[in-house]
């Protein structure tokens, strides 16, 4: 056991030599990934820290509160849609609008989180899920959000335009860096909140919401809190998503975007910021990588196209990933209900003790 | 009109009148204690003092202000701490973090002060720090270093109990409402318990009501008891007056020659 000598010592956000040394080996290798990597494999790890800033704010609202939503798409999108409008519309510069249009979402998770003080497990669950669908169709409906045709996200002008000032972002390979400074703040915002007296709040509300009131936790206010902190994180990744995609219409953010969302943070482990972090990166993973290149497999590769093409969907692989998906999703239940994290811990525990 | 005073408190679940008219002055400083059977209506009086029940009439006054109808979160803030029959504390988190919790109402950090904790000199971390500090004092009184960063889930009952006492205190309150906190505990833990709730007493000048069933340990630091049974008050006294009321030692002793 270390022994400490003050009382920063347990809330430093490196709290060993060995922490701060690892966490130094992998900035360095983030910030070198490019270089051995192809545009493709940029835009997917652009894609995973996006879902990374998603997952790592669901996280604090199911995993710490304790408060289940299945609509995170919703906020996502609102994130997406308002970022693209404002800089469209309004002309307002990136980083402002970016802000925003996380604080639009944050206000409408707000909302959605009203209805949390008097619902609570399955009928909480419902109320989400009814929010994600509504907003999927408003904006569906609605000519100023672009309709079911969709928006395109103009240039990623990160400058100010009203000054002169610009500075246009066109690669994936410079969005990655912006994407990967933007996350990195973003997860050690989360670690701060959760180590201080609203991340205690909440994990307070997730074990005894009784025993959190009468030590003085307003149950109104830190729910709705819960909820708002969360859509804020899914607002700056939704503005990031749209300038990834560079365009996207409704049906990007339907019902299953949310789903996944939830199977990351499950799957990462509940309530865990490392969880998420790994939930997010293996689910987008699955999402988009792994069966987009499996028919290059040399023989088995044609195999399972044609038995997906025969048996399964006639547009190709597709379905394959929904059921490598499941197949996760109850894999990690029945054999590690902690997810990623769970197994970490253990892994921990067994190399303390080693060779023992 | 005293210090903490319950005036005409009652509360009834369908037809069963669970608090039944019941008033009692508490003095500053005092150790009160509540017995009586199972059933009889000591922890609905807590619930109703704490905010969690609402009582059909009757008023709770903390230093002449009234409580009732104040939230559980509100009164909390007002100086009342309690802990419960059957320990409602945060089980995945730390001893640390449940007593840091005990701190909560003197906090200001929020969302954003708190996400931008970047070292020593924020404003988020000296503020832990501070409270940090305060919190190890409870820790080192009740004696709990050797699980001070273990998680609550894992340790055994009589352990648990003394946390909810820490946490209690470290709300620093005016009065604290203890619900059975020697219940599970062995009798070494209960000498430890009888005079950890002196001092707590003495040094954190805080008046104590307390619900008990351990005769011995009612008897020897109570200044007062109520008696009570279905709802209703049977007698209110020094311990030796409760202790010769022919209803208590029916209750407590048993029937003369029944035995």
């Amino acid at each position: 056991m270390d022994m400490k000598r003050a009382y920063y010592e347990d809330i430093e956000l490196f709290k060993s030599g060995t922490i701060l040394f690892w966490a130094i080996v992998l900035m360095v290798g983030l910030f070198t990934l490019p270089l051995f990597s192809t545009n493709y494999y940029l835009y997917l790890f652009n894609l995973i820290m996006v879902h990374v800033i998603l997952a790592v704010g669901l996280n604090i609202l199911v995993g710490s509160t304790g408060q289940i939503s299945l609509g995170h798409a919703g906020f996502f999108a609102i994130g997406a849609y308002a970022t693209v409008l404002l800089m469209t519309k309004l002309g307002i510069p990136f980083f402002p609008a970016l802000i925003l249009a996380a604080f639009i979402a944050a206000f409408f998770g707000f909302i959605l989180g009203l209805p949390a003080l008097r619902l609570e497990g399955p009928y909480l669950t419902i109320a989400t899920l009814a929010f994600g669908l509504a907003i999927m169709h408003i904006i569906g409906h609605m000519e100023v959000f672009g309709g079911r045709s969709g928006l395109r996200a103009p240039d990623l002008n990160i400058g100010i335009a009203q000054l002169g000032w610009n500075l246009t972002l066109t690669t994936d390979l410079s969005k990655y860096y912006l994407i990967l400074i933007i996350t990195i703040l973003m997860v050690l915002g989360a670690i701060n909140i959760l180590k201080t007296k609203v991340g205690r709040a909440f994990v307070a509300i997730r074990d005894s919401d009784i025993a959190a009131e009468v030590i003085g936790i307003n149950l109104t206010i830190y729910k709705t809190l819960s909820f708002a902190v969360s859509a804020f994180y899914a607002g700056i990744a939704g503005g990031l998503f749209a300038f990834v995609l560079g365009f996207f219409d409704p049906i990007t953010f339907n019902f299953f975007l949310s789903i996944y969302f939830l199977v990351m943070i499950v799957v990462g482990g509940l309530g865990s910021i490392m969880g998420s972090i790994a939930g997010a990166a293996f689910i987008t993973y699955l999402m988009y990588a792994l069966f987009k290149n499996i028919s290059d497999i040399p023989y088995i590769g044609d195999f399972i196209v044609n038995i997906s093409q025969r048996w399964l969907s006639i547009t190709g692989i597709d379905n394959l990933s929904a059921i490598a998906l499941g197949l996760v999703m109850v894999g990690i239940m029945i054999f590690e209900p902690m997810g990623f994290f769970g197994i970490w811990i253990r892994m921990k525990k067994y190399w303390k003790a080693w060779p023992f | 009109m005293g210090y903490f005073d319950v005036e005409n408190l009652s509360i009834s679940f369908g037809g069963l009148k669970a608090v039944d008219d019941m008033s009692l002055s508490v003095n500053k400083n005092e150790i009160f204690s509540i017995i009586g059977p199972n059933g009889s209506g000591k922890t609905t009086i807590f619930n109703l003092i704490s905010g969690i029940y609402h009582p059909n009439t009757g008023s709770v006054k903390l230093e002449g202000e009234n409580l009732v109808g104040k939230t559980p979160d509100r009164i909390a803030k007002k100086g009342i701490a309690r802990t419960f029959q059957n320990i409602e504390l945060f089980a995945n988190a730390t001893v640390m973090d449940n007593l840091m919790l005990g701190r909560h109402i003197y906090m200001k950090t929020g969302v954003f002060s708190g996400a931008f904790m970047w070292g020593k000199r924020s404003r988020a971390a000296r503020e832990e720090i501070a409270h940090r500090e305060k919190v190890e004092h409870i820790i080192d009184f009740l004696e709990l270093q050797s699980v001070r960063d273990q998680f609550v889930g894992s340790l055994a009952y009589g352990k648990r109990k003394l946390i909810e006492v820490g946490r209690a205190l470290a709300l620093e309150p005016k009065v604290m409402l203890l619900d059975e906190p020697s219940a599970g505990m062995n009798t070494e833990e209960k000498d430890d318990l009888t005079i950890w709730i002196k001092d707590i007493r003495e040094d954190y000048n805080v008046t104590i009501l307390l619900i008990e069933h351990d005769m011995n340990m009612i008897m020897g630091i109570s200044d007062r008891i109520l008696a009570m049974n279905q709802g209703q008050k049977i007698i209110l006294g020094t311990p030796q007056e409760v202790q010769k009321h022919p209803e208590v030692i029916k209750a407590y002793l048993g029937e003369e020659g029944a035995a």
